[in-house]
């Protein structure tokens, strides 16, 4: 049964139709709860708990309600409340202790400078490096402005989908993500410096 | 640090996040969603008179019974039926689904639960009916059809048995042909014919009989005529009834329907 669109699949049939929202959905519902919670086994957990919430509202909510539904921005508004609800819950774990690279890249860290500058991480290195600072940055961001950020340029959502997740007007939600670019450059610019200095130190 | 990107401004920011690597959702998401909301069916492997079968079960009861060559095509055809996917499990069979492998061998459904969801309301008033024949007996494709109240819809009814999503449990097996011929069967006209023999009724002895222009055997002594299995089927039982070879006729020689087996409308 492939309707118009899963929105009118979902209100004639919901439960024959929820499974092709779970697959249709999780790759973003889960980066976008990896993004806020840093942790895959959180993330996991949150994208999961999301589903099953949606699930549940969703029984309840009229055919005609269901069809009228911006499906995208309710789920990652879910998942934006899970996840709140969360942080609230265990504090300790919003803001993310590794920094670096994450845990693959973890032994290979190089904050000390090769010898040999043959032996200098060749470009490619160098991006995936950049990536994952911008990541580990990202986590450490304050809850209010890590929301908007990701939506907005990780998940690439158009401004009025991010303020209607947000529950924001338009104008709070750009200012909102404007201020979250500041905090992030500011950050970056930081960790860079820091970056630096490790290097001086040690030469 | 030439290769760094450059974070001056918005746009050089908004890169680096865009270029973030693509995250994917763990296997485990989907299934563990559809497991907690109740709308995840699991299948089993086990053992049969037929051989082994897949039983697949969820939240609405056993929602497919099959014989086929792979777990690949099982959750195909599964898919195929249901529009829904499937999964296979580590863990023991559920109470519901140990007590339907139990009753494979034996042709006892009671107690089940089946999922029919998909089925029209006819069909599962065919199915429904089927649960009804006892073991060691059968019934023909008419017997059904009037049964439900659909005297004329013979063809349907052996249709919507052709289409059991339960075979083995829902004994579509004992349904037969009205002309007394063994008939079709969702795993084969062997498989029935052996199932028959299993359950007692000798599917040589029964075309036998139905070839010789048998349909209905009446008691004498008490006035009455049955199917020719009602109450189990045997020569020895044979050799005391009345045969006749239709309904009227039987009516005609002052016989009334047997009540259990109720082969024929009174008239």
């Amino acid at each position: 049964m492939l309707g118009e669109s899963l929105e009118a699949d979902l209100a004639a049939d919901l439960d024959g139709t929820f499974e092709r929202l779970v697959f249709e959905y999780q790759d973003r519902l889960y980066g976008f709860a990896l993004r806020l919670c840093g942790v895959r086994e959180d993330a996991e957990e949150v994208a999961q708990d999301a589903f099953v919430r949606a699930y549940r509202a969703l029984r309840t909510y009229p055919a005609a309600r269901i069809r009228a539904l911006a499906l995208r921005a309710w789920l990652y508004q879910i998942v934006l409340n899970v996840a709140r609800n969360r942080f609230r819950r265990k504090r300790v774990r919003t803001v993310s202790i590794e920094n670096g690279f994450g845990r693959r890249d973890e032994a290979r860290r190089p904050l000390d400078p090769p010898d040999d500058p043959e032996e200098r991480p060749d470009r490619q290195f160098e991006r995936r490096r950049a990536r994952a600072d911008v990541a580990t940055l990202v986590r450490a961001l304050p809850e209010r402005y890590r929301a908007p950020l990701v939506l907005r340029y990780v998940e690439g959502l158009p401004l009025e989908e991010v303020a209607s997740i947000l529950k924001q007007p338009v104008g709070t939600a750009k200012s909102n993500v404007h201020r979250a670019v500041n905090a992030l450059r500011l950050s970056l610019s930081r960790s860079r410096s820091a970056r630096f200095r490790a290097l001086e130190v040690s030469r | 640090m030439k290769q760094t990107p450059s974070f001056s401004d918005t746009l050089g920011v908004a890169r680096a996040l865009g270029r973030l690597p693509e995250v994917r959702a763990p296997r485990s998401l989907a299934p563990a969603v559809l497991r907690r909301i109740g709308l995840a069916d699991t299948w089993w492997r086990v053992p049969s008179p037929i051989g082994d079968v897949f039983v697949a079960h969820g939240p609405a009861g056993i929602s497919l019974v099959l014989r086929t060559s792979s777990a690949a095509r099982f959750e195909r055809e599964f898919r195929l039926r249901h529009g829904r996917s499937i999964l296979p499990d580590a863990r023991p069979a559920p109470r519901a689904v140990r007590a339907a492998i139990a009753r494979l061998g034996r042709g006892d459904a009671s107690g089940l639960r089946f999922d029919l969801r998909g089925k029209t309301e006819f069909e599962r008033a065919v199915l429904r009916k089927a649960l009804e024949i006892p073991r060691g007996e059968v019934r023909p494709y008419g017997w059904i059809a009037r049964e439900i109240g659909r005297p004329e819809a013979v063809r349907a009814a052996g249709t919507a048995l052709a289409k059991n999503p339960v075979p083995l449990l829902i004994p579509c097996h004992r349904v037969v042909r009205s002309d007394g011929r063994i008939g079709d069967y969702a795993f084969g006209t062997r498989a029935k014919r052996a199932l028959l023999g299993r359950e007692g009724v000798p599917p040589a002895a029964l075309e036998a009989l139905a070839a010789s222009g048998v349909r209905f055997l009446g008691n004498e002594e008490k006035r009455y005529f049955c199917l020719p299995t009602c109450g189990g089927f045997s020569h020895l039982v044979l050799e005391n009834k009345v045969r006749f070879a239709s309904a009227r006729q039987a009516f005609d020689a002052g016989y009334r329907p047997c009540e259990d087996c109720r082969p024929a409308m009174a008239s």
